[in-house]
């Protein structure tokens, strides 16, 4: 494992951000922190780095115990949601930062910066201030300036928080793209369920301070252990008490067994994909189903239809969360 | 219309209050050309009261600008019991005239006082003496570099400092290599007023001094005694001097201001 991080406690005053909390992360993974904000994944990270110290608890980085050492004993890279540029410096001094406080030599630091700044596509703003950047860009660099150093870790607090839609989307596939080049052990915090699905091999759902479940992306949206996680990854409804997801949802106009009756309030076509919202016992639920079948069933509002969970559909009792 | 009446009055304003008095006193020292204004500026007494001002303000710049960012960063970064007693503390010398100072000072520093008298007894004279003038000097212009240099900390936020210490630089180092760049333009200020402040200051020094020609006399004093003994020349000389050493000062820390980043 490159991270191990055992029965950690962090309180901020009376408020227990961090409860007990163990993770492992193998090397050379790619590891989402997801969770709700103030759930205590940003301080998990930060505690990782040596940026907060635990109040309990050990951190063991490639078998180091590494709870009371320095944020500049780790060897840790850390990429800020907000950057955290040095403003003062140019895209090139940024990027160099690192190596010149190890006192490399000056050709070696060159090459270095020369060959991130092209890893990273903003070898052509070597010399302009962050300033003079986009959002984007200067994210970018800051990936740059935390790989610089070889770290034996990087861990990325929200990095595409700051960015608005298009270019996190890019950067999303980029940072996939750059981690099966690099091979440097990622954790990454997220509260973008989608982006930790999409980018991560592993994810961790941090809520409340505790883990509530940890896994691939796939075994976390196919088997969640609680409602909380279920709701959390994707969208659920509810039939009969039980949570399910609404594309495992059977519709029909003739009487299903163990099906129930419901009626239809609303159709909502999405191009691909047809939302079929239902009133089923004075309750709300909805199913998602291909454009195919809903002209096949040529559905109206008003219509009675008859509906059951799909046969592998994932079930959950709604009531426990 | 509105806005022509509103820079009118204001420049009318500025004119009467600053502009006029200044220039008239520039006017008074160069009305009987340069020759006499090289003269008072040459009397053994002038050149000692430089010397005086000279070395006060900077030992007072010096230790204000250690002790502002020191500060500074302690009321910007961290939290602690005590901190807004201490905030206010900072403040307290705008509260207190100058005058009030050199007083206290004497109180607690002064030979009959237990403090001062102690330190006489190991031969350190605080009152009448350098010492004391610079404390007084520190006393009155304390909050002028934590004042500068505290928005901007605040506004710069801590995480520059801790991705510098993910890639490996020390405590010595992040500060070096990113605070103090990070507050340059705000800690120049800061030092410009401190040093502006130190040159003029009157009230406290002229009690802590004892105004004591050619030993401790300043510039500021200077003027006052030569003005009190109607040597107008001699004061008027000294106070432009004055003036264009503050000047000078500021319009070098503009030249001297490198290019900030963003």
């Amino acid at each position: 494992m490159a991270i191990e991080v055992r029965n950690v406690t962090k309180t901020f005053g009376v408020t227990p951000v961090l409860r007990d909390v163990s993770i492992d992360v193998a090397s050379g993974s790619l590891t989402a922190l997801l969770g709700p904000s103030g759930g205590g994944k940003s301080t998990l990270l930060r505690v990782i780095a040596g940026l907060e110290v635990p109040d309990s608890g050990t951190v063991t980085i490639n078998g180091i115990d590494a709870t009371r050492l320095a944020p500049q004993r780790r060897n840790v890279g850390f990429v800020f949601q907000h950057y955290a540029a040095f403003k003062h410096m140019t895209v090139h001094d940024n990027v160099a930062f690192g190596l010149k406080i190890r006192k490399r030599p000056k050709t070696e630091i060159r090459k270095r910066v020369a060959e991130l700044l092209e890893l990273v596509h903003i070898e052509q703003f070597a010399d302009r201030y962050p300033a003079q950047l986009s959002g984007g860009q200067r994210q970018r660099m800051a990936l740059a300036r935390a790989l610089a150093v070889e770290p034996q870790v990087l861990l990325l607090d929200e990095p595409f928080g700051a960015l608005d839609a298009q270019v996190r989307k890019e950067l999303r596939a980029w940072l996939r793209r750059l981690h099966d080049e690099v091979h440097v052990t990622t954790v990454f915090v997220t509260h973008d369920q989608e982006e930790a699905i999409e980018v991560a091999d592993e994810i961790v759902v941090l809520a409340d301070g505790i883990v509530e479940q940890a896994g691939s992306p796939q075994e976390i949206y196919d088997n969640p252990d609680s409602p909380f996680v279920m709701r959390f990854l994707g969208p659920v409804t509810e039939i009969d008490g039980r949570l399910v997801r609404p594309h495992d949802i059977e519709l029909s106009d003739t009487p299903l067994p163990d099906g129930a009756t419901a009626t239809v309030t609303r159709i909502v076509r999405l191009g691909f994909e047809v939302r079929v919202e239902m009133s089923l016992d004075g309750r709300h639920t909805w199913a998602q189903i291909t454009r195919g079948a809903a002209e096949r069933l040529n559905l109206a509002p008003g219509d009675t239809v008859h509906v059951r969970p799909t046969a592998d559909a994932r079930l959950i009792p709604a009531g426990a969360s | 219309m509105a806005k022509y009446a509103l820079r009118l009055f204001a420049l009318v304003y500025l004119l009467f209050l600053l502009a006029l008095p200044v220039g008239l006193i520039v006017w008074r020292t160069f009305g009987d050309g340069i020759g006499p204004v090289i003269e008072s500026l040459s009397s053994p007494e002038a050149v000692h009261a430089f010397k005086i001002t000279i070395v006060v303000a900077l030992w007072a710049v010096a230790i204000n600008t250690v002790f502002g960012v020191g500060m500074a960063i302690l009321l910007a970064r961290r939290r602690f019991p005590g901190k807004r007693l201490l905030n206010a503390l900072v403040d307290l010398p705008l509260a207190v005239s100058p005058v009030v100072v050199g007083l206290a000072l004497i109180l607690v520093y002064g030979r009959y006082a237990p403090v001062g008298g102690w330190l006489e007894g190991h031969g350190i004279q605080i009152i009448f003496s350098m010492p004391g003038m610079i404390m007084a000097t520190v006393f009155v212009s304390l909050p002028l570099v934590v004042r500068a240099v505290e928005p901007v900390l605040v506004e710069m936020g801590e995480e520059q400092e801790q991705a510098a210490h993910t890639l490996g630089a020390s405590a010595s180092q992040t500060f070096r290599r990113i605070t103090i760049p990070g507050i340059r333009a705000a800690l120049a200020y800061g030092v410009v007023l401190c040093l502006a402040r130190a040159l003029g200051e009157y009230g406290a020094i002229a009690v802590v001094s004892g105004r004591l020609v050619g030993q401790t006399q300043t510039l500021t004093l200077f003027v006052d005694e030569r003005f009190q003994n109607f040597e107008e020349q001699d004061a008027f000389a000294a106070a432009t001097a004055l003036a264009l050493i503050a000047i000078t000062t500021l319009l070098l820390t503009k030249l001297l201001r490198p290019k900030d980043g963003d």
